[in-house]
């Protein structure tokens, strides 16, 4: 791309040409107000917060949507440019409900930044939208009163699920109510609204009620996801991508949680099941191409948008499910705690983890529920600041054994590609009776929407030969581009034996449940923490986690249990109803 | 290439209101459909005349229907066009679908119903809604002559700037336009006079000089700006609406609030100013004590922050009269 220079503020800039001004001044460290603009969506233009001058043109123009030309002189700040972006945040203050206490963006948000400076007046406009109702649709609640019609949630969602109705001042986005189209919980859109307008369940009232059962007398559990540990410090000043593992399982300690365990271990679970159906299927040819399972919102995806590919998607419970199966059926019979009186909270990047936590199929044989709560990466953020936990000074404590010391395949889980690198490493073993000595898959990881490999498996020549076995598997990151691979199966059936998918652009880590904001500069540095963490463990295989394997020699020794408690056949239910309160 | 020089000879400029030269705007889809050899190209008539005090375009299209024809058959043939299309106001293409079918004929020339008002007429609405999408502005740019219907090249006029590419073909240009005179004017309608005629001349030709006390709005019965009887020794600039009011009889107040209610109830909500800026506009206008700074700042916001003309022309009406004429607004502060 052609290189030009410009200046902003008299400052000197060599930049590409076609780039987006506010882009551009980003880039260098010049902020310029915005607050539709999204670095994963298109180009909106319409709360017009980004407002600049360019010297020898008449008006103001946004930053967000005018693109960088040769020997631009552009100005970002003068009394004009203030008095707009003043009066156009005041207008919008007009139209956002102010909860900031109970704000995903935990008052980070542009609408506070940006006020201050501006010295824009909250109040200067009364809130119109007062009145409008809140929608809950499965796990994922709608506050119209917030809501300050960017468009951002109705252009992420990977199934068109938000509609723009109406005109003018009457103008609003609604989940749709067409039959054939329903929310697949993803929570993309919480995290890509500028306004804290839409939140999950639960967001951010429900947390105490833990804590009143624990002075009943139950036991409290607490299982992180893998992803959390990288992204988790940012809600307490952190620089992005930091590894917070210990400091993590040191504060849900100091919460109250009697054990803290690692949801990795229970990945590694997975992946060992996973990769056995996986290897299996594909010798026999039954039901190819397998699809992962471990994420809810892809699972719901083919539920209800392809349900003739249902049998297609692994057996396995997700690896939440599949820690608690152990936490409540081994591990607590094992320390002579009753099952009933375990409260499990799982601490997820995601949304739909709620969502899959509600549904009754994994429920255990005497109706006991796997998971009692399910909190975001947000939530326990919350819950750690109102009891004045300090994440980042916190002394490191590490989780707690036999279920909270995962090897690396299991901490990959967060990230994309990492399930199928996971499964990869462990169906070597299963294929051949041994370990895997080069274990990076790098053809599966990375932020591309769509990762295609062949992946050739072979048998160690000393230990028999060249057998070899191919793989054909592709990665899907992020739902919008499953119809790419869903296209090409159409046409060719057989093209993959083994897919993974995950609703989330760059993973778990770009979770709908995790801190605000994200973007892809942000996911690329969680991810890459959690492969630095892969790199650096000892145990870097699944199966070979000491843990893993004692829970297989000493609990799960006959097939029909490990059935039972690895893995579930979803009944699908139509679409979710909409519920409206005032 | 050989019509478009002479367009530019005739010095013909876009009578929609924008008043941009036409000769540019043919070459612009010329060097769009040179780009992208391959693409359709196609040529859109805009026949919407939303706006109140406007309704010369309806004046053509019923007196010179064949004339309105001819032009967009040149423009389609000059551009290699695919296929064109006549955008009317519902009521336009109700009275005047018959007719101009008739001349119409077999050309590839497709009639469609404006569907939102007002906003309908803007360039890149207008090719929403013929798209079926929803009606309301696209970022510019890349611009209609580029990027327009279905992402291919497409020539936007007006009515009658098409009638005066049929005058332009037959030598018969005259560099003329058409104004519409109504609102208190004694001889309200269309006439036709030279462009650089003066509005003064414009309403002493047509024996419209009142004899009351008067201001009047210049350009659009919504946008338009207002003049005193001492500004109007220049000639109309924009749409050619002139729209005369007897200042005794006329509620300022009213006015205004008429020219805010029209655009809040034609904005699309797109937009942040636009939006918000109309309905806390509105919500001013309903009280008794007005905080003044706060009424000018919200305008000035939305002539430079809307998103597209519509939020952007509710400034100038507003203000010119509150310069022009007297407007007995009570003046309250918001010091809190
Ligand atoms: S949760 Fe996901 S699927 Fe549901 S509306 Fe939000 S973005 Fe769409
Ligand atoms: S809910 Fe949020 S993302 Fe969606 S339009 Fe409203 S403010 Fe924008
Ligand atoms: S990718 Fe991860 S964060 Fe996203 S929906 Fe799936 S499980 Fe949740
Ligand atoms: S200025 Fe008004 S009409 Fe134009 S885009 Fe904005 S809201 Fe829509
Ligand atoms: S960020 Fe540029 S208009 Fe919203």
């Amino acid at each position: 791309m052609k290189k030009i220079t410009i200046k902003i503020d008299d400052k000197k800039i060599t930049c590409a040409e076609g780039k987006m001004i506010l882009h551009v001044a980003q880039e260098n460290g010049i902020e310029i107000p915005h607050l539709c603009d999204h670095p994963d969506l298109q180009v909106k233009a319409n709360c017009r917060m980004c407002v600049i001058k360019i010297k020898g043109r008449n008006g103001l123009f946004t930053a967000c949507s005018t693109p960088v030309e040769d020997e631009m002189d552009i100005i970002t700040d003068d009394r004009e440019i203030r008095r707009s972006r003043k009066t156009n945040l005041e207008l919008i203050f007009g139209e956002h409900h102010l909860d900031c206490e109970n704000c995903t963006w935990g008052k980070r948000c542009g609408l506070l930044q940006y006020q201050k400076p501006l010295r824009a007046k909250i109040t200067r406009f009364s809130n119109r939208k007062e009145k409008r109702p809140s929608k809950q649709f499965g796990p994922i609640i709608f506050e119209g009163k917030k809501c300050i019609d960017c468009r951002n949630c109705v252009e992420v969602c990977p199934v068109g699920y938000y509609e723009i109705e109406k005109r003018g001042i009457d103008i609003s986005i609604e989940p749709s109510t067409n039959k054939n189209k329903d929310c697949v919980y993803c929570g993309q859109c919480i995290v890509h609204c500028p306004a804290g307008a839409i939140k999950s369940d639960g967001e951010f009232e429900e947390m105490e009620k833990v804590f009143e059962l624990k002075k009943q007398g139950k036991v409290l559990v607490a299982q992180f996801a893998p992803s959390i540990r990288t992204s988790i410090g940012e809600e307490f000043g952190m620089p992005y991508g930091s590894i917070a593992t210990d400091k993590l399982s040191a504060a849900l300690k100091k919460l109250g949680f009697d054990y803290v365990f690692d949801t990795s271990v229970g990945a590694d679970f997975t992946t060992t099941e996973e990769a056995g159906e996986a290897i299996e299927r594909i010798l026999s040819g039954k039901d190819l191409p397998i699809f992962t399972s471990c994420c809810p919102s892809w699972v719901k995806y083919v539920e209800f948008y392809h349900p003739h590919l249902r049998k297609n998607i692994s057996h396995a419970r997700s690896p939440q499910m599949m820690l608690s199966s152990i936490v409540k059926n081994y591990f607590a019979p094992k320390q002579k705690i009753d099952p009933k009186n375990i409260v499990m909270v799982s601490i997820m990047p995601c949304t739909a983890k709620k969502y899959e936590a509600s549904r009754p199929e994994l429920n255990f044989e005497n109706g006991l529920k796997p998971i009692d709560y399910v909190w975001t990466t947000r939530e326990l953020a919350w819950i750690l600041k109102d009891k004045k936990i300090d994440l980042k000074t916190i002394k490191d404590d590490p989780a707690d054994n036999p279920l909270g010391d995962p090897s690396g395949a299991g901490v990959l889980y967060g990230a994309s590609g990492g399930v199928m690198e996971s499964a990869l490493r462990t169906a070597y073993f299963r294929l051949f009776g041994r370990d895997l000595q080069k274990v990076d898959f790098e053809q599966v990881r990375g932020q591309d929407g769509v990762k295609r490999a062949v992946v050739r498996l072979c048998k160690p020549v000393k230990f028999g030969g060249d057998k070899c076995v191919e793989l054909r598997v592709a990665v899907v990151n992020g739902l919008k581009n499953a119809k790419i691979i869903l296209d090409e199966l159409k046409q060719d059936p057989k093209k993959y034996q083994f897919i993974e998918v995950m609703a989330c652009p760059g993973g778990c880590i770009g979770g709908g449940g995790q801190p605000l904001p994200i973007n892809e500069e942000i996911r690329k540095k969680r991810s890459a923490s959690l492969y630095q963490i892969d790199k650096t463990k000892k145990i870097r295989l699944a199966h070979q986690n000491p843990q893993v394997q004692q829970v297989y020699k000493e609990f799960l020794t006959d097939k029909k249990l490990t059935k039972k408690m690895f893995e579930v056949d979803f009944k699908p239910e139509g679409k979710s109803k909409i519920k409206i309160k005032k | 290439m050989k019509f478009i020089n002479k367009i530019q000879v005739a010095n013909l400029k876009g009578r929609g209101g924008a008043e941009f030269p036409t000769a540019f705007k043919w070459l612009s889809v010329a060097k769009g459909h040179l780009k992208e050899f391959n693409q359709p190209v196609f040529v859109v008539c805009n026949g919407a005349e939303g706006e109140p005090g406007m309704f010369k375009d309806g004046y053509i299209l019923q007196n010179y229907p064949e004339k309105v024809i001819e032009g967009i058959k040149i423009a389609m043939d000059t551009l290699g066009a695919e296929k064109g299309y006549i955008y009317l106001r519902q009521d336009y293409l109700k009275k005047f679908k018959n007719h101009l079918k008739k001349y119409i004929g077999k050309l590839p020339i497709e009639l469609t119903a404006e569907k939102i008002g007002y906003l309908g007429g803007e360039e890149t609405t207008l090719l929403e809604t013929i798209q079926g999408d929803r009606p309301e502005p696209r970022l510019k740019p890349p611009y209609p002559t580029e990027f327009g219907l279905l992402g291919c090249p497409t020539l936007i006029n007006n009515v009658e700037t098409f009638y005066q590419i049929s005058q332009i073909q037959h030598n018969e240009y005259k560099n003329t336009r058409f104004f519409c005179i109504s609102g208190d004017a004694p001889k309200k309608g269309v006439y036709e006079f030279p462009v650089d005629m003066s509005i003064g001349e414009i309403l002493k030709r047509t024996k419209n000089v009142p004899r009351f006390n008067y201001f009047v709005q210049v350009g659009g019965g919504a946008a338009g700006e207002i003049l005193t009887k001492e500004e109007l020794n220049k000639p109309l600039i924009g749409a050619g609406g002139i729209i005369i009011y007897n200042l005794k009889k006329t509620d300022t107040k009213e006015l205004i609030k008429k020219w805010v209610n029209f655009f809040f109830d034609y904005n699309c909500g797109k937009c942040v100013p636009c939006r918000e800026g109309l309905y806390r506009l509105k919500e001013m206008l309903q009280k008794n004590e007005i905080d003044m700074v706060l009424l000018r700042s919200v305008l000035r916001t939305m002539r430079d922050t809307s998103f597209c003309p519509l939020g952007k022309s509710v400034y100038l009406p507003i203000d010119s009269m509150l310069e022009s004429v007297k407007v007995n607004y009570k003046n309250k502060r918001d010091t809190k």
